[in-house]
């Protein structure tokens, strides 16, 4: 557990470096003293207010627009404040050192967020989703993190979570009021539910980690023999250079890496060392990560120069076959997409199949997707119990298995085991939130 | 003379009577006082004993070698384990007992206890010392008896209200006054009183019943006693009857609904949701178009028949139409209208698990007082009550169960922790812990605790030491066994003949091999005693959820163990809503265990009173060096 839950936190919460304006947030049983030892008194609460702030010796720091946010309406469900000063070094180092003088502690990452939870202002989901949504690049992205943030995937847990509670209910009446001459086919109904909802979780999980990979990215590696134009076709995409070009084979050693928004979907391209049997040992070793990166990549991009190359290779949907140097050949009649870097032909046609690629492997799809192995994990745990439950003989155990599913789902949302979740999911948080 | 006696007992209920007898039983010196000597021990309702939940805590108490278990196999007419076709873990074992003879068992069992004396008196007040603690009590006619500790179990007779459609009448029972000065004592105390009801049933003339119309309902062929090391069952068996409202039933109850007391307006204490008198079932389950009710004969020699299932607070002459409404009772006569009572209880938030009030040190709570419904509830907090009123005399901490370790700790952390918002009843699915807390494990997780606390007597100790001697020589002797698939296979197990070598009990944890293909294989199984073949089949049955449970457990002791201490100011704590702050100051929770079941807890509170504890020990620790 972390200490200093009492502490009066406060933190940068835009970004480093010059800007216009720069906000300082306060959170904790202090953030009220502190403010009002800064600007001379508390302002009114949730209007912005404009205020001198100054250091203990009376020096002015800065003029500032004040926000005050008494408990429990907060972000944190504290009290807590918003100080937006003036967006340079000096004001900003200035004002947090005040702070801290005057007995705030500075925030470590994510802890308003942790707070925020711990205070009953937001469950995990939304938590981690507010993180998701600090980190989003593309649009789907933000959709995705923005509707979690909003309930949208909470919405699911609760209603299975509900459902299953309901099915216990009637287990635990079973058990508890024999006497109570309970229709018979209460159980019948509560087997047709189970599996219901079950299905309904095997649906969920059946997405091919579509939520997950929007998330992280998806990955794309291009692969292909040496200097068969894996750098320049790179370049070419994304209009830099990102990788050494030069017509020696073997200039690329590492992976290199580059990060394109496809349709909204933010997408790595892998440029591979090339392929082939190295005698340098730094060279194999890129060539053996390469090698496993192309193994777990979501797409590989093979590329031939051979104007002769088959098309009839075995159908791979994880593999897009593309001829490169267009420009050195007549249009060979076999179907294989054909780009040539030098003067552009195809690149817009392979751009769409990539494109094409990524909506189908990570767009989302109108309902929502789970967006961690955490999440994943927990329905996964939840779907095993119900299966015991089914195949249960006895009401009791049925009732426990039940039980089980509903902590397991309760783990997402944190409703239970708090703690245990706790530390794993705001490791991943910036300072300031 | 404040000290004349150890422990007072004040009533002679079921809570009353456990607690007088663990007192006497663990050599204090011990006082029982009741308005009547003759009805120590009275079943004040449904004429029986224990019940799926009820049964475990039936179980508890005579693991503890308390009375209940003893005096309901000495009353016992007809027995029956129920939930028979589901695992043992929610088995409960439900007895008829007649009425008199019980009543005799536990009169019986209080005239041979040591140490214990036994006066009829009304009590009016309290005596407390300088520092507000027990020092005694005040009967009706002025007479003083001091103490160390006393324990309260006044049932439904504070300020005891009975009703029977328009009219009330103060009363704890049929016929018998309420207490009216103890209410006013615990008021002036500043305790948080609280008002519930519950009800009973008319009361039948057998003899004017049509037997031959209704369904026969026989008990057990094989009973099972209470008592673990009992003499058994000892009565002849008798039939009971079975049968339910009709559509007229239900006609004349809504025509009549204005009447009755409960929806009149004359009550307003809360009822009981799981037991409910026949008015409430009619109203809020209006597409039944029966109830079940079972006529229970109230004993061998005694044609009363209780009618379980039509508790009314309706006015007699409509007692009397809806009676005849029932097929097999047209013509039957009541020979006692039924009727609600209501009744003052104290918010049991305001008791320490001991059950001792935080407001009054040496003044202990159990039963009907404390919010809860139901002869087991009550006995078992006696039974605890009196055992801690006799520690606190000898300045030893309290002795405590805990949810992992029965039914009575479920029950007490409940109360204590929860409070309640209508009477309090046991059922199985209250514990977490259930399939562990089993009715037939109850001597296994208890007796050996009693014997340490002293209120298990030597005879008892002996036989359990016995059985328990007997379980861990089975166990080990199943653990060391090994037996292989094939061999199992070869006799028709329905397993894969190539599956390897298990223990004994890993054959039995497995579950796949039929009991007596196990015991073809070790034929000293069929020797054993047959608890221990039962024990050893139920562990092997629940084994792979008892591990988790005990994992667990663990972790509830860890937080059980985060004591804190009684005197919190929890408006001092940061970061707390008024709310919880309110409900952690109404309860005062003992650990931080406790602290978290409190409903609407945040981690957040948690927390921060887990902090606040911290810095105030380490504060105190700077005192001190």
């Amino acid at each position: 557990m972390q200490a200093g839950l009492s502490d009066t936190i406060f933190a940068l919460a835009s970004g480093q470096g010059r800007a216009a304006v720069a906000i300082i947030r306060i959170s904790g049983a202090q953030a009220g003293g502190l403010v009002a030892a800064l600007c001379g008194d508390c302002p009114a609460p949730r209007r912005a207010t404009v205020r001198l702030l100054r250091d203990a010796a009376g020096t002015v720091l800065d003029q500032a627009l004040v926000l005050w946010f008494p408990a429990p309406r907060s972000y944190t469900g504290e009290d807590a404040a918003e100080l937006q000063v003036h967006g340079g070094a000096a004001v900003i180092e200035a004002v947090l050192l005040e702070l801290a003088r005057r007995g705030g502690r500075p925030a470590e990452p994510g802890e308003f967020t942790r707070r925020a939870v711990l205070n009953g202002r937001m469950d995990l989901l939304a938590a981690e989703a507010v993180a998701d949504l600090i980190d989003a690049e593309t649009s789907f992205q933000r959709e995705q993190a923005l509707a979690q943030m909003r309930g949208a995937l909470g919405a699911v847990y609760a209603g299975w979570t509900e459902r299953l509670l309901r099915l216990l209910a009637q287990q635990e009446a079973l058990i508890d009021f024999p006497d109570e001459d309970l229709p018979d086919t209460v159980t019948a109904a509560m087997r047709t539910d189970m599996a219901q909802i079950r299905a309904e979780m095997a649906r969920h999980l059946d997405d091919d980690g579509r939520g997950e990979r929007l998330r992280t990215g998806l990955v794309f590696a291009i692969s292909g023999p040496p200097n068969v134009g894996k750098s320049t076709l790179i370049n070419a995409l994304c209009q830099r250079e990102v990788a050494i070009v030069s017509p020696v084979p073997g200039t690329t050693r590492d992976v290199l890496e580059a990060r394109l928004d496809l349709a909204g979907i933010p997408v790595t391209l892998l440029d591979t060392a090339g392929l082939r049997e190295a005698t340098d040992p730094v060279e194999a070793e890129g060539i053996r990560r390469a090698r496993a990166r192309v193994e777990s990549a979501d797409l590989v991009v093979a590329l031939t120069d051979d104007p002769g190359a088959c098309g009839a290779a075995p159908e791979d949907p994880r593999v897009l076959r593309v001829r490169t140097k267009g420009d050195l050949m007549a249009d060979p009649a076999d179907g294989i997409l054909t780009v040539s870097a030098q003067n552009g032909t195809g690149l817009q046609h392979l751009l769409s199949e990539l494109e094409r690629v990524a909506v189908r492997l990570a767009a989302p799809r109108g309902t929502p997707a789970l967006s961690r192995a955490r999440h994943r994990a927990a329905v996964q745990d939840a779907m095993a119990c119900l299966d015991s439950a089914a195949a249960a003989t006895l009401p009791e155990i049925c009732g426990e298995e039940l039980r089980l599913a509903v902590q397991a789902l309760g783990r997402i949302t944190g409703r239970v085991g708090v703690e245990d979740v706790l530390d794993s999911v705001f490791r991943q948080f910036c300072i300031g939130k | 003379m404040r000290d004349d006696f150890d422990v007072i007992v004040v009533g002679g209920g079921h809570a009353g009577c456990e607690a007088a007898a663990a007192a006497a039983r663990m050599g204090a010196r011990t006082l029982l006082l009741t308005q009547r000597l003759q009805t120590i021990g009275e079943m004040s309702c449904n004429p029986a004993i224990g019940g799926i939940g009820k049964g475990h805590l039936v179980r508890e108490i005579d693991a503890l070698d308390g009375l209940m278990g003893r005096a309901a196999d000495a009353a016992g007419i007809h027995f029956k384990l129920l939930n028979r076709s589901k695992g043992p873990a929610v088995r409960g074992p439900r007895a008829q007992a007649d009425r008199a003879l019980y009543r005799q068992a536990i009169q019986t069992m209080l005239a041979e206890q040591q140490n214990l004396t036994i006066l009829e008196a009304s009590v009016e007040d309290l005596l407390l010392d300088a520092a507000g603690r027990v020092a005694g009590v005040i009967g009706h006619d002025g007479r003083r008896f001091g103490c160390g500790a006393a324990v309260l179990t006044t049932g439904t007779f504070l300020r005891g209200m009975i009703h029977i459609g328009q009219q009330s009448t103060p009363a704890g029972r049929v016929g018998e006054a309420p207490s009216v000065g103890l209410a006013h004592t615990l008021a002036r105390l500043g305790l948080p009183l609280g008002r519930l009801k519950t009800g009973t049933p008319p009361r039948l003339d057998g003899t004017s019943i049509d037997w031959a119309s209704v369904a026969a309902d026989h008990g057990d062929a094989d009973p099972e006693p209470f008592s673990t090391f009992g003499p058994g069952v000892v009565n002849r068996q008798i039939v009971c009857g079975i049968t339910g409202t009709t559509a007229r039933t239900h006609a004349i109850i809504r025509d009549n609904l204005h009447l009755s007391a409960v929806y009149g307006g004359q009550i307003s204490g809360r009822g009981p949701r799981y037991c409910p008198s026949i008015e409430d079932k009619v109203v809020r389950f209006a597409d039944r178009e029966r109830h079940q009710i079972f006529l229970e004969p109230e004993g061998l020699e005694d044609d009363t028949v209780y009618p379980n299932g039509i508790s009314t607070s309706l006015p007699h002459e409509v007692q009397v139409a809806l009676v005849a409404s029932i097929p097999g009772l047209e013509h039957a006569r009541i020979l006692r209208p039924g009727y609600a009572v209501e009744y003052d209880f104290v918010d049991p938030r305001s008791l320490r698990p001991s059950l001792e009030l935080r407001a009054v040190p040496g003044l202990f709570l159990a039963g009907q007082i404390n919010g809860t419904t139901g002869y087991e509830e009550a006995a078992a907090q006696g039974l605890m009550a009196g055992i801690n009123a006799v520690r606190l005399c000898g300045g030893l901490e309290p002795a405590l169960l805990d949810r992992s370790q029965a039914y009575i700790g479920v029950l007490i952390d409940d109360l204590v922790t929860q409070g309640v918002s209508e009477p309090y009843r046991m059922f199985t699915s209250r514990a977490e812990f259930r399939l562990s807390l089993r009715a037939d494990n109850a001597d296994l997780r208890l007796t050996a605790l009693g014997a340490g606390w002293g209120c298990v007597a030597p005879a008892r100790q002996r036989r359990y030491q016995a059985f328990e001697t007997a379980l861990q020589r089975a166990r080990r002797r199943a653990e060391q066994e090994r037996l292989a698939s094939g061999t199992l296979a070869a006799l028709d197990a329905p397993i894969r003949p190539d599956s390897g070598e298990r223990s004994l009990i890993g054959w039995l944890e497995h579950g796949g091999v039929p009991s007596h293909v196990l015991e073809q294989v070790c034929p000293w199984l069929t020797d054993l005693p047959q608890r221990v073949l039962e024990q050893l089949r139920t562990e092997g049955l629940y084994a792979g959820y008892l591990h988790r449970q005990d994992a667990e457990r663990r972790m509830v002791l860890r937080e059980d163990g985060l004591a804190l201490p009684g005197d919190i100011d929890f408006a001092q704590i940061g970061g707390l809503s008024h709310e919880l702050q309110e409900k952690l100051s109404a309860s005062q929770p003992t650990s931080i265990g406790a602290a978290s079941r409190i409903q609407g807890m945040t981690p957040a509170a948690l927390a921060a009173v887990t902090a606040y504890v911290r810095r105030r020990k380490a504060e105190h620790a700077v005192c001190f060096t």
